[in-house]
């Protein structure tokens, strides 16, 4: 019952989201601070994880690998493979719930609860568009390119394994790489970013929207919005692999 | 002027609002007292807005409000200040940037004519050398006073504030009293404020309405509170020995 009645609520809330903001202008900066917020304060976390796992995932398989009849250059096409796939879409997308989307909901928890929100709806603006739509757009604008670089920074770090290590030839690290390489993975990837992209900032946006009472319940809201982030990247995760790979 | 008129207002059962109605005038700083609890915030709400009542109207200068659109909303909350308890000022932006707000929003005006605008509301509040700090780095009188800067930063012709001096030191409060009263008569704006504050009534009010459980229950100007027999009216008020001994003495 009360997911039903939650249901209902995130999406009246997002018809409020998704109408037309009264200033131009304003909506403008705003989608500037949240690209700044949201998209370019989480490269280094993307980068830093992804260069390690890039690494890490090139160095297990490689030792698992250890079959003479096994080619040596699937170990590059697997840590491509498995970086486009759902590393740097789907891992990295449960990362950024943990530090987007609890960052959200604080942030919007706290001005609900110091009625700033309120003080928004006095002065004739509409508070959900004025707040929440700049995060949604600004998190469906960076995310791929956030995507994009995770996918490259991982082959990297496999690639610094290769050369740093003898556990596969650089030579047969990039003909991996190359080998049997279909595009469409990484379109499936930017697909899957983009409704990760909606499903943490405006779940998050959600639960910091009502939350009531004190600084215990913005803390609170800050834990649903992360929890329910990852349960429903996971969910949709399912549902766009079926729909869009088999 | 605005006008109350038979308002309910419930929460599941929990009736906060029993029939109340009333009116507020320009030019006069009416005070809505009672205990907390008593349902002074949700009345402030009701009459901005931000709570719609379960029946009963409320007109602005004989414009209906709680039933009108959106469109019409955002009109009159142009000429509507408000003043909430803790200031709620947006932590995110400076103490200029809180005034400009509304007039970004509101007004085609050139930067320069903002920048106009905004110090002198900052001036008249008494605020100097603080425009480019944020909320958090100023002392809670200075926040009251950048949120009623940011209150008339439009001109507004009615101005609500909810408990305006709670949580400040006794001369810090007097003084964010006489300025609310002070712009009241100098704008000839329709003020209402929230409070349990007796100083605070005894140094501006011009009207007062008491709230008791839920009712519109005493309304009357400042000398009237010492010649009146309601019962709950003088337990509120005289509550504190200092109160009973004025009381004793002025009678
Ligand atoms: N959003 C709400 N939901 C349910 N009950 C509320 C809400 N807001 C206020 N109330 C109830 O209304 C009553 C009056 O509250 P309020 O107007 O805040 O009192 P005060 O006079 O201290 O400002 C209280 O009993 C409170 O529990
Ligand atoms: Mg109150």
């Amino acid at each position: 019952m009360v997911i039903i009645a939650n249901i209902g609520k995130y999406f009246f809330l997002m018809i409020q989201v998704f109408s037309r903001p009264v200033n131009k202008k304003i909506f403008f900066k705003r989608f500037l601070q949240e690209i700044e917020q949201i998209g370019l304060n989480s490269i280094w976390i993307v980068a830093i994880v992804s260069i390690f796992m890039g690494a890490v995932l090139t160095l297990q398989v490689a030792i698992n690998f250890e079959n003479p009849l096994i080619p040596r250059y699937l170990i590059g096409l697997s840590a491509r493979d498995t970086m486009i796939l759902e590393f740097s879409s789907t891992i990295i997308c449960l990362i950024l719930a943990g530090k987007v989307g609890s960052n959200i909901a604080s942030e919007i928890g706290t001005m609900k609860i110091t009625e700033q929100i309120d003080a928004l709806e006095i002065m004739g603006v509409n508070p959900a568009n004025y707040l929440i739509l700049p995060k949604i757009l600004a998190a469906l604008f960076t995310f791929p390119f956030l995507n994009l670089m995770s996918i490259i920074l991982g082959i990297v770090g496999g690639l610094l394994i290769a050369v740093f290590t003898d556990v596969v030839s650089v030579f047969n690290y990039i003909y991996g790489l190359r080998y049997l390489f279909v595009p469409f993975y990484v379109t499936y990837s930017l697909i899957k970013i983009c409704f990760f992209a909606v499903i943490i900032t405006s779940i998050s946006s959600f639960y910091g929207y009502y939350t009531e009472g004190g600084a215990l319940e913005v803390g609170k809201s800050s834990t649903k919005a992360v929890v329910y982030s990852i349960i429903m990247i996971l969910l949709f995760n399912l549902i766009l692999t079926q729909l869009l790979l088999t | 002027m605005i006008e109350v008129v038979n308002v309910n207002k419930l929460f599941g059962d929990n009736h906060v609002l029993k029939d109340i109605s009333t009116s507020f005038e320009p030019g006069k700083v009416s005070m809505i007292i009672g205990r907390s609890g008593s349902g002074k915030t949700v009345l402030l709400k009701c009459i901005i807005g931000l709570l719609i009542p379960d029946s009963g109207e409320i007109y602005f200068d004989k414009r209906e409000f709680t039933k009108s659109n959106i469109k019409f909303k955002t009109q009159i909350r142009q000429e509507l200040g408000m003043v909430f308890q803790g200031g709620a000022l947006f932590t995110s932006s400076t103490v200029e940037e809180n005034v400009r707000f509304p007039l970004d929003l509101f007004t085609n005006w050139s930067k320069s004519e903002k920048q106009k605008r905004v110090d002198f509301c900052l001036e008249r509040v008494g605020i100097k050398n603080a425009n480019k700090l944020y909320p958090t780095e100023i002392s809670g009188g200075m926040q009251k006073r950048v949120a009623i800067a940011r209150a008339i930063v439009l001109n507004p012709k009615y101005l609500c504030c909810d408990e305006p001096n709670s949580g400040l030191d006794p001369q810090t409060a007097i003084l964010i009293d006489r300025l609310i009263s002070e712009i009241t008569k100098e704008y000839n704006i329709t003020t209402i404020v929230n409070t349990h504050d007796m100083n605070s009534v005894m140094e501006i009010a011009d009207s007062i309405n008491f709230i008791f459980q839920g009712n519109n229950w005493w309304q009357g100007t400042k000398d009237d509170i010492f010649n009146t027999d309601n019962k709950e009216l003088n337990d509120f008020v005289f509550a504190s020995e200092l109160c009973k001994k004025i009381k004793k003495e002025t009678t």
